[in-house]
């Protein structure tokens, strides 16, 4: 199966516009297809990965003990229950963001290569060493944003140092390939002409559209129980992240959810 | 609300609209800041480009980008041989 493992980084810049929802999700999703995937958390200081996964009570050890060799890395991954080929490594509550290094990074990433189809990196906000190592490694770059001005921005800032900061742009290998995934999307208020249309976001970012996914109530919902938002398969939410998966393993889809609902589909539809 | 009003975009509908412009206002400025590194790659491409249709060497192409204020000037100087240009006066009549 493992023909060349691809790293992911989820990442975005701005704090807060879904960059561990959709790590979480895309990773179940990749999981759920098949592929051996390990979704690892870089927000090293302020782990979150490991309560929307729901796995918060099997957390031993974390990223940090792997790179001082405190513990092996399957002492430390954690199975996922519900989905098979699904493993998550955790981030260090305890420590700060300076005790991620190149090298300790760099020995992990390839111990991970060697078992997984795909590894994804769910950034934390900003664009300092943390943030940086996240993207470092990688082969892909999900760039989450919201249609809001100061997200957008960030986003383009992060497509920046993506083009120059990166290890495929430091040794001059093929660039990163960059996703969109516009994330808490309102239809309603596009077509009302108050929020950023997916052809404005498109047009300022130019880079291709991996997904849009809805504002969506069953976010919340699903962190709360602390199963990723992909698994609740009636969700519009859920679905969006399932489209976006099969995009990104090369389906053609088309975009849903990127059109307010009619009387009937609010009626009958399911819950978005 | 007149019948002006109505052809009128109402004052939201702006709304996204200045957001927009705004935005690449912004990213364009960004972009002059660290992203011109695409201007090597952009003189190779164009000269595959010509040289498909004229013969040019290398030193023929000349890019650069000015840089005035909120606006940005790219510049092309592409210099033909002789040659080209009294066939195309021969092919014009
Ligand atoms: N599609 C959505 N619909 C509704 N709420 C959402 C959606 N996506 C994310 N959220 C909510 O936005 C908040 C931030 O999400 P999340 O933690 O995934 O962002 P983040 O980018 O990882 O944040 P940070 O920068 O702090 O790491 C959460 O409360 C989450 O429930
Ligand atoms: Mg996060």
């Amino acid at each position: 199966m493992n023909k060349q493992a691809q790293v992911i980084v989820v990442t975005s810049g701005k704090g807060g516009v879904g960059k561990t929802t959709s790590s979480a999700a895309l990773s179940t999703g990749l999981a759920l297809r098949k592929h051996k995937t390990v979704v690892i958390d870089f927000d090293v200081g302020l782990r979150n990965l490991d309560l929307i996964m729901g796995c918060e009570r099997r957390v031993v050890y974390d990223f940090i003990n792997v790179i001082n060799k405190e513990a092996t890395l399957n002492q430390t991954l954690i199975k996922d229950k519900r989905v098979e080929d699904l493993f998550i490594l955790p981030a260090s509550q305890t420590r700060d963001k300076d005790a991620l290094t190149k090298e300790g990074v760099c020995t992990i990433i390839d111990e991970l290569k060697e078992r997984f189809d795909y590894i994804v990196c769910d950034s934390p906000a900003g664009i300092e060493s943390g943030a940086l190592m996240a993207m470092y490694y990688a082969d892909h770059a999900v760039i989450v944003t919201n249609p809001e001005v100061s997200s957008v921005r960030d986003s383009d800032r992060i497509l920046g140092i993506l083009a120059s900061r990166s290890r495929r742009a430091e040794l001059g290998l093929d660039p990163i390939k960059e996703h969109l995934l516009l994330t808490r999307y309102s239809p309603e208020r596009v077509k009302r002409g108050e929020m950023l249309s997916v052809k404005d976001v498109e047009d300022i970012l130019s880079i291709p559209l991996l997904g849009v996914i809805p504002e969506s109530k069953a976010v919340l919902r699903a962190s709360n129980e602390g199963t990723p938002v992909i698994l609740d398969e009636r969700s519009d939410a859920g679905k969006a992240y399932k489209d976006a998966v099969a995009r990104f393993l090369g389906e053609q889809i088309p975009h849903r959810f990127m059109q307010s609902k009619n009387i009937l589909e609010r009626l009958f539809g399911a819950e978005a | 609300m007149s019948l002006l009003d109505f052809f009128r975009p109402s004052p939201s509908k702006r709304n996204a609209s200045v957001a927009k412009e705004r935005l690449q206002i912004i990213v364009a400025h960004q972009r002059g800041n660290n992203r011109v590194d695409y201007l090597p790659l952009l003189q190779r491409e164009l000269l595959e480009v010509i040289s498909k249709y004229v013969k040019v060497d290398k030193n023929q192409v000349k890019v650069a980008l000015e840089r005035d204020g909120d606006c940005s000037v790219l510049e092309l100087n592409i210099t033909l041989p002789e040659a080209v240009l009294k066939e195309a006066e021969a092919a014009q009549g």
